[in-house]
């Protein structure tokens, strides 16, 4: 053991020459790490609970104890608040588009997606906030925001505990929502109001 | 300077947590912290966190957890890819800087979906070291080694001190590893896992999170009937490289222990996050702790070691021992890195 660890060893105080026989050598120029480590995913309750539903064709939001807001997908806190949501509420399959876009661009491992396709932000009758799904069944020019969808869903025999069991949004037919209360522009509109009269 | 105080802790540590998300883990805790003065998100000034993505196996994980706090209206925010400690510490000069008189600061760890002596290889250097992939246990024993081969440590000694983590821990209700019946020689009598290193120098892995509110001054004494002054807190590093230093010593805790004025008064409690019961024998030595000093006294890091917040939940030990009165003048200490690389001393006294 040194005396003083602040003086480093000797043999690093020398300057460091490469052997006569390495000096026309070919730099390196990349080095290879590969690195590979394995996880076991947990989904957590909230995550389960929703994941496990699926099965059954349900969607299951959670309501947050503050104002009553129901988030979907629940992820067991009001991310707002930091407030532990443990009531889980079902919701419907039928909402609206709150927001979309017409993309162009293949997605890896998704061949059996026709390009182009519409993402869109879907707003559940009943839920606060959207999650995002693929519209289909018209024509991507005709997507709108406030259009009424309802899920298309996977045959009863390849239902499995995912959300891959909703194929994609389709429309209802029944008249727009208007884009004032299209999204979360009905929610954030009732939450100024709260907070005026508040 | 200003002073400054840890004025609430919560915690938990479990061995393994098989159902619960990290967002799911901090809601309760992070409210407990708060709650238990009284404070909402709205009354915190600045919110820093310690966590590691390597662990989540998800990039940005850390943006997830925030959830747990609540950034509506947003809030002041910032995170380490450190123990929680180091996220302590920048609370802690944010508070010195002035403006916000109260901080959380949270850290959390869960190992247990991936293997985390394998996730420690990935701090290595990734050109000589890490393609050899030592893995941590591997490391620790090499250490172990030089130091039992230089007369620096026993076989003995290294036995006392997993003793002494077994038996304090019997009374800790948040370590996942204690025994009252351990004795010198059932320990010395484990056959060794990573030669000469046996199950009990190594500390039990464990899943879990901890949060920890500091206030200023007369903020702190509205909040606390005891808060814990931090009198005195340091951190400093060593080189990354193995080869130049001496593995039998850890200057940067000398350091760090000189400069937050460890030895300035009688020290009634150490919490030291060693990972190994070499490194709690050299960080004893390196911070002179002596008779007097309960080290560890609650089993340690040894007996519930939880990766990226070990350390901030050793500060938070100590603090609630101020809290309650149990101790009046108290060490928390934090470690990162390979072989006691980085070094956090944080000292903290009651009135």
């Amino acid at each position: 053991m040194s005396a003083d660890p602040s003086i480093p060893p000797a043999a690093l105080s020398g300057e460091v020459r490469l052997p006569e026989k390495l000096a026309d050598v070919e730099p390196v120029r990349s080095v290879r790490t590969p690195i590979r480590l394995e996880y076991d995913f947990i989904p957590g309750d909230a995550s389960s609970g929703y994941l496990n539903a699926f099965a059954d064709r349900k969607i299951l939001g959670q309501r947050s104890p503050v104002d009553g807001a129901v988030f979907v997908p629940p992820r067991g806190v009001d991310p707002r608040h930091g407030a532990a949501t443990p009531d889980y509420v079902e919701l419907p399959d039928t909402g609206h588009v709150g927001g979309f876009c017409v993309t162009r661009l293949p997605i890896p491992g998704r061949d059996d997606l026709e390009i182009p396709y519409v993402s869109a932000w879907i707003h559940l009758d009943g839920a606060d906030i959207g999650f995002l799904g693929l519209v289909a069944g018209i024509d991507t020019s005709e997507v709108r925001m406030g259009m009424r969808v309802r899920a298309v869903w996977k045959p009863d025999d390849e239902l499995g505990r995912t959300a891959e069991n909703i194929l994609y949004w389709a429309p209802t037919g029944e008249p727009d929502i208007p884009v004032t209360a299209a999204g979360t522009n009905a929610w954030h509109a009732k939450q100024a109001a709260a907070g005026e009269q508040g | 300077m200003r002073d400054i105080a840890v004025v609430s802790v919560a915690q938990h540590q479990e061995k393994a947590l098989t159902h619960t998300t990290e967002v799911e883990l901090m809601v309760p805790i992070i409210n407990e912290a708060r709650g238990a003065v009284g404070l909402t998100q709205d009354d915190i000034g600045f919110t820093c966190s310690g966590s590691s993505d390597f662990l989540a196996g998800q990039a940005f994980s850390f943006v997830h957890t925030l959830d747990a706090v609540g950034a509506v209206p947003p809030i002041s925010e910032s995170h380490v890819e450190m123990d929680g400690a180091w996220a302590l510490y920048e609370a802690w000069v944010k508070l010195q800087i002035g403006g916000v008189d109260t901080a959380l600061v949270y850290s959390y760890g869960k190992s247990s979906p991936g293997s985390l002596r394998d996730v420690l290889s990935t701090q290595l250097d990734p050109y000589y070291l890490g393609p050899l992939w030592p893995d941590a246990f591997a490391l620790a024993a090499l250490q172990a080694r030089i130091m039992l081969e230089s007369g620096t440590v026993s076989e003995r000694r290294l036995a006392e001190i997993a003793v002494r983590s077994l038996n304090g821990a019997t009374d800790n209700p948040l370590a996942v590893r204690s025994s009252g019946e351990a004795t010198i020689d059932s320990v010395l009598a484990e056959a060794p896992i990573a030669d000469p290193l046996r199950p009990s120098d190594c500390a039990a892995s464990a899943d879990g999170g901890v949060a920890v509110v500091l206030a200023a001054g007369d903020r702190a004494r509205e909040l606390c009937e005891r808060p814990a002054w931090i009198r005195g807190i340091d951190h400093r590093i060593d080189p990354h490289q193995p080869g130049v230093r001496d593995l039998n010593r850890a200057p940067s805790a000398q350091m760090a222990g000189a400069n937050a004025g460890v030895s300035a008064d009688r020290l009634d409690v150490a919490e030291l996050a060693a990972s190994f019961t070499t490194q709690e024998h050299i960080l004893e030595r390196e911070l002179g702790l002596g008779n007097g000093t309960a080290v560890n006294a609650s089993g340690g890091a040894l007996a519930g070691h939880t990766m990226m917040a070990a350390g901030l939940m050793r500060i938070a030990d100590a603090a609630a021992q101020i809290h309650d009165e149990r101790a009046d003048r108290v060490l928390g200490h934090a470690a990162s890195g390979l072989f006691l690389q980085q070094n956090l001393v944080c000292v903290m006294e009651g009135e």
